[in-house]
């Protein structure tokens, strides 16, 4: 229950609705973006966990109720965006899956590449299948996080990060080829998520960054992401995973977005500053430092964040990408305590930090 | 030590601009006047440092850094070898990935290192158990190994671990994504040092080989 302040106490959807206009909700939303955790929750190993739609609902129930967050999602990672290309995945027991190897190689394999309907993948219907359930089960009061790999991102998986630096560079008729294919992928992925019950769709991606992708390729990635963006029909995020945000906050929010996922290299006083009232900001608990943090540092932490960003609504608690394994169950306890303990608008605590 | 010479600025902007012929005019005008160590002291090395730096200022990005070492290590390739491996000792090293296809870190490094003039094994992916029977078998006694996801990076223990039972007293330096933003990580997972980026990554091996 939201009771501790004067505000009455709002369900996730108002309270992250209340936030994405700019408005003080009754408390700051959080966002834990919790995948794996959830074969945890069941005594499954992640793989089978994974395996049957009904079991990533319960898990995330069960997350919801224990972690009490504001969103929900039926994510396994972003490397199963290569299954419908026939990529291969690689699982582990302590951890989200990878990709494998890289499968395009060639500038034939470029060429040939066509697009595949991600409906006819069985990782994928399973997703669908989950927020469908999530819908059903949550209705309009808690929102459900739909996610794509960009396609300006997608070519990492595809081919390898090295190889795509030098496409970009060397052979701007693939790297077109490529983006033509990968954003008709993106949009049907996106579209199916919307049709299944997805509140918002997150568009990953992590080359968005002039610390990662240098001009004139930014610009492309830029151009491709409001192409893509402004044919999704549902709230938009961008989340660059822990790349800075800040020298590019224009371009992202000509896009269209409705938020931006920010990690830890992004100072968010100066960020609230420049997306005060225009971009909603999500972030940026440091994920991999916090497996080690104390429930001390952690309330510290999450005070912290909240009094940077948290004035004037505009800001929703999260991590900086997905939250790894290795996180224990004590310290998403304390995020939560914490984030109810010092969330709640009025903020009273922002002079003491 | 960064040279900021005229000599060194201009190649730094040639590389960043990923104009290669540019690039190699300078390394050439510089080339014709010393030996390749000092090419290497002189130019490369300062040139990946300004570029290394200015990656973390936020000022060059990654792909540029990415861009600037392969033009680099092509340009060590052309030419013929010297003395620049005596002046950096003979000290069998390597370099890999944990069970990670990721391997823009590795790559970056690599070149870097090529760059520099050392030579090195590259094992590429393998698993902690690959990794440590390769140091035992090959005598390493230093070896670098790039992560991107946690769950790689915290095999370094393993990897530490499998050294110690083995005998081997190979140093290990790490870098990549969670070394970076858990500045604690590296020593938890007993490694010897931790590059931030490829400079830093030069710059620790110097130090592990002074340790020896």
């Amino acid at each position: 229950m939201n009771l501790k302040k004067g505000k009455p106490a709002m369900t996730s959807m108002e309270r992250v609705q209340a936030a994405l206009t700019h408005q003080e909700p009754d408390r700051v939303p959080l966002s834990l973006l919790l995948t794996v955790h959830g074969a945890r929750e069941l005594g499954l190993g992640i793989r089978e966990y994974y395996s049957k739609a009904e079991y990533v609902v319960e898990g995330q129930l069960r997350m919801l109720e224990k972690y009490r967050y504001d969103f929900v999602n039926a994510l396994c990672a972003a490397a199963l965006s290569l299954e419908p290309f026939g990529g291969e995945v690689i699982w582990y027991e302590d951890g989200a899956p990878n990709s494998g190897e890289p499968f395009l190689k060639t500038e034939q394999d470029i060429l040939s590449l066509q697009v595949p309907d991600p409906t006819c993948t069985p990782s994928f219907v399973r997703m669908l299948r989950a927020i469908a359930m999530l819908k059903e089960k949550l209705g309009d009061e808690v929102p459900i996080t739909g996610v794509v790999v960009s396609p300006f991102s997608l070519p990492v998986l595809q081919m390898g990060f090295p190889a795509y630096i030098e496409l970009m560079y060397e052979r701007p008729d693939l790297f077109e080829r490529l983006m033509q294919v990968n954003q008709e992928f993106c949009l049907a992925a996106a579209d199916a998520q919307i049709k299944a019950g997805a509140t918002a769709i997150c568009y990953f991606d992590a080359l968005l960054s002039s610390n990662v992708t240098a001009q004139p390729h930014l610009a492309a990635g830029f151009n491709v992401a409001r192409e893509t963006l402004a044919q999704i029909n549902s709230p938009k995020a961008i989340h660059m995973a822990t790349a800075p945000t800040l020298p590019v906050i224009e371009d992202v929010i000509a896009t269209g977005s409705a938020i931006i996922g920010v990690g830890i290299l992004d100072d968010l006083v100066k960020l609230k500053a420049t997306c005060r009232g225009r971009l909603t900001i999500l972030g940026n608990l440091n994920g991999i430092e916090m497996r080690r943090w104390t429930p001390e540092q952690t309330e510290k932490n999450v005070k912290q964040a909240i009094a940077e960003a948290g004035p004037g609504g505009g800001f929703i608690l999260a991590d900086n990408g997905e939250i790894p394994w290795q996180v224990s169950e004590e310290t998403l306890l304390a995020v939560s305590d914490a984030t109810h303990k010092w969330g709640h608008y009025p903020l009273c605590h922002e002079a003491e930090i | 030590m960064i040279s900021n010479s005229k000599e060194v600025l201009d190649f730094v902007d040639r590389l960043v601009r990923i104009d290669r012929l540019g690039a190699e005019k300078i390394f050439n005008a510089v080339r014709e006047q010393g030996s390749m160590s000092r090419t290497v002291d002189q130019l490369i090395l300062p040139a990946l440092e300004v570029i290394g730096n200015g990656w973390e200022e936020g000022t060059v990005a990654l792909a540029q850094v990415y861009m600037s070492s392969r033009i680099c290590e092509e340009l060590m390739t052309h030419v013929p070898p010297d003395d620049a491996a005596e002046h950096l000792g003979n000290l069998p090293m390597a370099i890999a990935v944990l069970e990670d296809y990721h391997q823009l870190g590795k790559i970056i490094i690599s070149a870097c290192l090529r760059a520099s003039g050392y030579s090195f094994q590259d094992y590429g992916r393998v698993t902690p158990e690959e990794l440590a029977q390769k140091i035992v078998e090959d005598s390493i006694e230093i070896v670098l190994i790039s992560t991107l996801m946690l769950r790689s990076a915290l095999l370094v223990k393993e990897v530490k671990d499998l050294l110690a039972k083995s005998g081997s007293s190979a140093r290990i330096v790490v870098g990549g994504a969670p070394f970076r933003f858990d500045p604690q990580l590296w020593q938890e997972v007993g490694a010897d040092a931790m590059g931030a980026n490829a400079t830093e990554a030069v710059a620790a091996i110097a130090t592990c080989m002074s340790r020896k």
